[in-house]
């Protein structure tokens, strides 16, 4: 592949981050403009900012990658994520706005009247926010390392530095449009080269893609395994290895393997001959993959479980993102509100369209990648596999272009709203000039980790994030917004035990502590009884303490689900002071 | 550098705006209520709007009115998705061709979710209106 492409793509997506964000900076003059774009966002300009954001890398690369080593059950994922949208809507978009929080700190707070709740409420927000940030940057790096073989903390640092400089500088209005802007570069990144794909896909003999049955490699493949893996062969396989395999060291010596499990250590290179049946990666104790396997292993109850645990995960966890819930900020009103998420959801719905089809591609193409442990890797790999030359190239940078839009877009609006949240609850005093430190802070501590920590599939990343969200913000939210008894210790309550518990049980399942079997499956998957565990908290411990009712509850009940022309009488615009920088 | 900050514009804002209240007396808004005219008066609230500006108990009635038939409107759509989308896990589970998967979860899904959003969002709208005829009569 050739890399000057893909780099000139790169920079220019960059570039244009930067420029757009200066841009929202000659605008950006107070510090309700900095926060919250002064909430005078048109629907249409903050729904394609609110796409840009939500569609991370988890979309753009990991859907394609899951499908093409799992199958269709994956689309589990961007269904998920979709609909996510669709619950945050009913149950939360117009009330949220309307409480006129920025943050969900801001709510806890304001709905709670106290300060503990708002403290541990900041807890989580950040604790979300840096889980999600954590599987961008390193979906940075890996983008960069197979376009141009830079080291891989080199994107991660790129994206951050990009981010933190566009978010303390130009704050949210110029987040707007760089996020506007790069859901329409995402969306066209995708689609112009899956239709020349699709056309060389028919071209080839529209060949099918077989997800039931071990991929077969179109060509002589040659194979560098990343880490460690151990693999399953259901037939004697004979292939050249150079390397180890089960402790053996080969030096490009033609091998036969027995069926069974075969272990290759990290480094090896194996070359099949064409027609050659790929092996099946094996899961094991901590190998990462290992998440989201249940899901399209046919184990009997497990799969169905597993999938389950995706739905309430992502159904209920999307209301619980930070940077979610800061973009309702933005809206004018609670109707603005709801009509936004109405068109976020065609655009996002639009855009899911997309994906699967790389990942259909990539199982006929690319099913090696399933081996080398770098499949989130598909969607880039592609445009060279199938079409080569320069219009591969071409298409490859693009697409390149379109994962830099989507690290830096989902970056930037979880930095946002991580550094909104250090600023206000944690550093001393509220201004620019601490938001700026926050920024700082914000992006260091995911790059820090994702330089130490392993590997791990950017969408089952992100997935854990929506596991411990669904499991205590949505609780809260929902609670918060439709039922009068609620209390600070009820919340607090079932925030800790809810969110605690998810959270613990996924790093647990990591660490490799569960037990084969249905304990494993169950802690891997937590939302299923994660989430009704931090409802019923909530609900018990509330009830328990009916003296701690917060005395404003019925007014801001009425504030939440009121009209703005019943609600604030002949107050049309909130009078916000003009201070000049 | 001001220290103003948007976000905790919350019950704490809602003091300052409270002496203006005293002006809208019950007497003097439903007066001018019952004989509306051109020349009826700005300040002046009609009587279900000062109950719940008061929040008096008929006020908090009012707005848990609107509470109730928002939280159906919700939950019909939450219904919906539960009953077209929640259900396809166990749909799938059955033997089922590949090609079905395929569409019902990367194409089928979509149109589906949308269609429920739409309805939602045209129902919430027409609660609010409903309400806002209600107590602005």
């Amino acid at each position: 592949m050739n890399q000057t492409y893909a780099v000139v793509a790169v920079a220019a997506v960059v570039l244009a981050t930067v420029l757009i964000g200066a841009l929202g900076l000659r605008i950006s003059r107070t510090t309700s403009d900095f926060y919250v774009a002064s909430r005078t966002v048109r629907p249409g300009l903050n729904a394609a900012a609110i796409s840009g954001e939500y569609l991370s890398a988890a979309s753009f690369l990991g859907v394609a990658g899951l499908v093409l080593v799992q199958g269709p059950a994956m689309l589990w994922y961007p269904v998920g994520y979709t609909a996510g949208y669709l619950v945050l809507l009913v149950l939360v978009a117009a009330p949220l706005r309307r409480s006129g929080a920025y943050t969900l700190s801001d709510f806890a707070e304001a709905r709670l009247e106290s300060p503990q709740a708002r403290r541990l409420a900041s807890l989580f927000v950040v604790g979300i926010g840096w889980l999600y940030l954590l599987p961008q940057l390193q979906g940075a790096g890996l983008t960069l390392e197979i376009l141009t073989g830079a080291p891989d903390w080199v994107g991660g640092l790129l994206v951050a530095l990009v981010v933190t400089g566009t978010v303390a500088a130009g704050g949210m209005r110029s987040i707007t449009f760089v996020q506007a802007f790069q859901y329409w570069l995402k969306l066209t990144a995708l689609l112009v080269p899956v239709l020349f794909l699709l056309a060389a896909w028919y071209g080839d003999g529209a060949p099918r893609a077989r997800f039931d049955a071990p991929a077969v490699l179109r060509g002589h493949t040659v194979v560098k395994v990343a880490d460690t893996v151990r693999i399953g062969l259901d037939a004697p396989l004979t292939l050249t290895v150079t390397g180890s395999v089960d402790s053996v060291p080969y030096e490009r010596r033609t091998v036969t393997l027995a069926a069974g499990t075969h272990h290759v250590l990290g480094g090896t290179t194996l070359a099949f001959p064409p027609g050659a049946r790929l092996p099946e990666r094996v899961a094991s104790g901590t190998d990462p993959l290992g998440w989201s396997q249940p899901l399209s292993g046919g184990r009997d109850g497990h799969q169905l479980y597993a999938t389950y645990g995706l739905i309430l995960a992502t159904f209920l966890g999307t209301m619980g993102l930070p940077h979610v819930a800061v973009r309702f900020y933005t809206s004018p009103h609670g109707r603005a509100a709801r009509r936004t998420t109405l068109v976020v959801l065609g655009l996002v719905g639009a855009f899911y369209l997309l994906p699967p089809l790389y990942g259909f591609l990539g199982r006929i193409y690319a099913p090696e990648l399933a081996l080398t442990g770098s499949a989130d890797a598909a969607v880039l790999v592609l445009p060279d596999r199938i079409l080569g030359g320069l219009p591969g190239d071409l298409l490859g940078a693009l697409l390149a272009g379109g994962a830099f839009a989507a690290f830096l877009s989902t970056a930037s609006g979880l930095t946002m709203s991580v550094a909104g949240v250090l600023t206000q609850d944690v550093l001393p005093s509220r201004g620019v000039r601490h938001f700026r430190l926050g920024t700082l802070l914000a992006t260091a501590v995911p790059l820090a980790v994702g330089v130490v920590a392993s590997k791990v599939p950017v969408a089952d990343a992100v997935g854990l994030a929506f596991a411990v969200s669904a499991s205590s913000f949505c609780p809260l939210l929902v609670l918060g917004i439709w039922w009068r008894r609620l209390t600070p210790p009820g919340a607090m309550a079932g925030l800790l035990l809810g969110g605690g518990s998810a959270l613990a049980a996924v790093m647990a399942t990591r660490a490799g502590l569960a037990p084969e079997g249905w304990p494993h499956t169950l802690m891997a998957w937590p939302a299923v009884w994660s989430v009704p565990l931090g409802f019923l908290t909530m609900v018990l411990v509330s009830l328990a303490t009916p003296g701690r009712v917060p005395p404003g509850t019925p007014a801001l009940l009425a504030r939440l689900h009121l009209p703005e022309e019943i609600s604030r009488p002949r107050q049309t615009t909130r009078t916000v002071p003009e201070v000049h920088r | 550098m001001s220290e103003h900050h948007p976000s905790p514009a919350f019950g704490r804002g809602d003091p300052q705006r409270r002496p203006r209240r005293e002006t809208v007396t019950y007497a003097s808004a439903h007066g001018a209520g019952a004989v509306p005219g051109p020349a009826r008066r700005r300040p002046v609230h009609p009587p279900a709007r000062s109950e719940i500006d008061e929040q008096t108990t008929l006020g908090h009635t009012y707005v848990r009115s609107l509470m109730r038939s928002q939280l159906r409107a919700a939950l019909t759509a939450l219904g919906a998705l539960a009953l077209l989308v929640g259900s396809l896990p166990l749909l799938l589970a059955l033997p089922a061709p590949e090609a079905f998967v395929w569409i019902a979860l990367g194409v089928g899904v979509y149109p589906v979710v949308w269609g429920i959003a739409h309805w939602y969002v045209r129902r919430a709208e027409r609660n609010e209106r409903d309400f806002t005829g209600l107590v602005e009569r």
